[in-house]
């Protein structure tokens, strides 16, 4: 089983080949070799989990190396030797089987929503490839061949958000999503290159059992590096500009970004380089900041978009502000960011996955202002979509309840004051998302009827989706109900990770809780934020049009001026700049140039007319000059 | 007779010569002004020969005939063919090749 785990990304990788070089000729096929790709991938990754399940300790780490990449043999200090190499642990085990679970459903899925689209092969390709990029990123077993894939992850959503690259706001969206990208990419590659110059190795292996040796400035000139780069992948703030205007894909596109690869990368970066952070309690510290930060402005950007998907989005950045924070938190949170991950994998796939049902129902619609009373019209979508609202609020026993209050109970536990803050936030942003997913359900599902019709005056009529859009959104429903009790059973989640993230630490919570207590809390707090939300939308009318609401909603609405902030900080100084000196290359250099010339140009041509053409001008001039010789001579001599 | 008479001679040749070829127009008698230089200058050339008794001076004199011929052959060649193509032989009129 060992040596097939190259066919892990192998297959998709080979999909998105088949159907891209296949061109046209595919294109009968093309959906259904692209989801057995995907399939064949999850089917091997099943595969090699249970074999790692056969073995135990130290060998359940399986790897493989497949050839030579860059091998420079040693004369110098450091010899360079970059291997593609494949490690499998128990950490990239449960990130394969996420990737290709939820990405075969949503293959499955996209089957029925792109049915109508004539770039549907092309459209599975880019998923493949999206699939292999993301595969290769979690199974490398060096930064170098991380990094291939951390790349390949921008090319594959660049593609697919740009997908309907007709639309001027898609292209946009696609070109903005890879630029902010590029600045993470940037903190990614210096932190290779810090590892290399100081480690003189890229393998994950030999960087994390030398780290101890390096300088605490290097460690930690190394973890912020790589927290710029979860940043940019994961949209955390300040990078979090992004993953608004990515909603411009297909929605299961959307899907894929927030479930199972993508925005995930950030967080597997950060667990999978725990060895630095436990060393460096600064870029810790960092990581918490921006985790907290980016949970509640995700949270509060979800609370105002009435864009379904735009409003999911929002809860993405604050879920995956969640795995960052915990992530950050050090040993007592790495495996519930990774469990967060996965849980959040299936509910927010669900979730996605739901809202395009409802938009393929409602004729693209995507304004919430303009659904309402759809759970008739929607049964098996509004099943599913309500238990991932369950799961993403905490509803106990689903699976958010177990992942998310456990964050919670870590970032308490941190101590100190950082601790009352960092967990103040947790607790604060679980609020907030009960209301956001509470006023999304409520102006999706129930009310009355705010349907409007289209440009062409065609009423929508809401229809269940087919089956392989419906089959994929109960697969993950499952998930999304279950997968929080069987990972907290034993903790047989927190324990299948030890191995990878160090033995987890206990931590204390301060001031008299008890993990009873703060569970209560947490529960009260959601019940607060589900009640603030029932009484504001489910009791009166919702308006068809958006009122002005306070500065805070106007806020929220245009991403807390995130956009403006990056257009007035970074944009227009920039375009400045530019200007500044394409004004002073055109005035000031090449003002010099052009001036100098015209000096020249302008004496020759004066001088140009003494060359009249007249035979005796010439001849006067010639006495006249044999005159002034023979005179100098007598002058001389004399 | 006192050779200076010769050398005020070859002087006053060498002056009407340059004066020609600067103020008249025909090619051909700038052309005879260019002859009468020339001339004036093989005079002084051997006065002073026969002045310090020295035959240098009378060898160069058969050189600048010689050279004088060929250009003559030259030049009236040139005229003439300008004549032949402009039905002119104003110097004034062959003045293309300028600014």
């Amino acid at each position: 089983m060992e040596s097939l785990i190259w066919l892990v990304p192998g297959l998709p990788l080979f999909g998105a080949a088949i159907l891209l070089l296949g061109g046209k000729r595919t294109n009968a096929w093309g959906h259904l070799l692209g989801c057995l790709a995907a399939l064949g991938s999850f089917a091997l990754a099943a595969g090699l989990f249970f074999t790692m399940l056969g073995k135990h300790g130290a060998a359940r780490s399986m790897h493989q190396h497949l050839y030579s990449w860059v091998p420079v043999p040693g004369t110098g200090q450091h010899p360079f030797q970059a291997d593609v190499a494949f490690q499998l642990d128990q950490l990239s085990v449960v990130f394969i089987l996420l990737i290709t679970g939820v990405g075969s459903l949503i293959h499955i899925y996209s089957i029925g929503y792109m049915s109508h689209d004539p770039e549907r092969r092309k459209f599975f390709s880019y998923l493949n490839l999206f699939l292999a990029a993301m595969l290769i990123l979690v199974l490398a077993d060096n930064y170098l061949l991380l990094y291939v894939g951390w790349e390949g992850v921008g090319l594959a959503s660049y593609l697919l958000i740009g997908f309907w690259q007709a639309k001027p706001s898609a292209a946009a969206a696609a070109k903005k999503a890879f630029v902010v990208n590029r600045v993470g990419d940037v903190g990614l590659s210096i932190a290779i290159m810090l590892m290399f110059v100081t480690f003189g190795s890229f393998n994950f292996g030999t960087v994390f059992g030398t780290a101890g040796g390096a300088s605490k400035g290097t460690l930690t000139a190394i973890g912020i590096m790589l927290l710029l780069a979860a940043c940019g992948k994961s949209a955390q703030f300040p990078l979090q500009s992004w993953l608004g205007d990515a909603m411009e894909g297909p929605t299961p596109v959307s899907a894929l970004i927030h479930a199972a690869t993508m925005v995930t990368a950030g967080v597997y970066l950060i667990v999978r380089s725990h060895a630095i952070f436990d060393l460096s309690p600064t870029a810790r510290l960092l990581v918490t900041i921006v985790g907290a930060i980016t949970l509640l402005f995700g949270a509060i950007v979800g609370c105002a978009k009435d864009d379904i998907k735009k409003s999911l989005a929002g809860s993405t950045m604050s879920q995956i502000g969640y795995m960052i924070l915990a992530a950050g938190l050090g040993p007592i949170g790495y495996a519930f960011a990774i469990m967060h991950l996965v849980t959040h994998g299936f509910f927010k796939a669900g979730l996605f996955l739901g809202a395009g049902s409802v938009m393929h129902g409602m004729d693209d619609e995507v304004n919430m202002r303009h659904y309402g009373g759809l759970r008739k019209y929607m049964p098996i979508t509004f099943g599913t979509f309500f238990l991932g609202y369950l799961a993403i609020i905490g509803c106990p026993p689903f699976s958010g309840f177990y992942s998310k209050d456990k964050i919670i109970e870590a970032a308490f536990s941190k101590g100190g004051t950082s601790g009352w803050i960092l967990g103040g936030a947790a607790l604060l942003g679980a609020l907030i998302t009960a209301f956001y997913m509470t006023r999304m359900v409520i102006m999706t599902f129930f009310g009355e009827k705010r349907w409007v019709p289209d440009a062409e005056g065609h009423e929508p009529h809401p229809h269940e989706s087919p089956l392989s859009m419906g089959l994929p959104m109960l697969l993950l429903a499952v998930g999304s109900v279950a997968a929080g009790f069987l990972f907290s059973m034993n903790s047989a989640f927190v324990n299948w990770l030890e191995p990878v993230t160090g033995p987890r630490a206990e931590g204390k919570l301060p001031g008299g809780l008890n993990s009873t207590t703060l569970s209560i809390i947490t529960l009260a707090a959601v019940a607060v934020g589900v009640a603030i939300a029932v009484v504001k939308y489910g009791t009166g009318k919702v308006p068809a049009v958006a009122p002005r609401g306070s500065f805070i909603t106007v806020a929220a609405r245009k991403d807390l001026y995130g956009d403006a902030f990056n257009e007035a900080a970074l944009m227009r100084p920039g375009q400045y700049l530019t200007r500044t000196l394409v004004y002073t290359d055109n005035r000031g250099v090449d003002g010099a140039i052009n001036g100098l010339a015209a000096l020249v140009g302008g004496t020759s041509g004066r001088l140009r007319r003494l060359q009249t053409g007249f035979v005796r001008s010439y001849a006067l001039s010639m006495f006249g000059g044999a005159a002034a010789l023979v005179a100098a001579i007598l002058f001389a001599k004399l | 007779m006192n050779p200076d008479n010769y050398l005020f001679l070859s002087a006053l040749l060498f002056t009407i010569g340059a004066f020609g070829v600067l103020i008249r127009r025909n090619a051909i008698v700038v052309f005879m002004c260019v002859e009468l230089m020339l001339n004036a200058v093989n005079l002084t050339l051997v006065t002073f020969s026969r002045m310090h008794g020295d035959l240098t001076g009378q060898v160069i004199a058969f050189f600048t005939m010689v050279v004088a011929a060929a250009e003559v052959v030259v030049g009236l060649a040139i005229i003439v063919s300008v004549f032949r193509t402009r039905r002119s032989a104003s110097v004034d009129d062959a003045n293309l090749l300028k600014y």
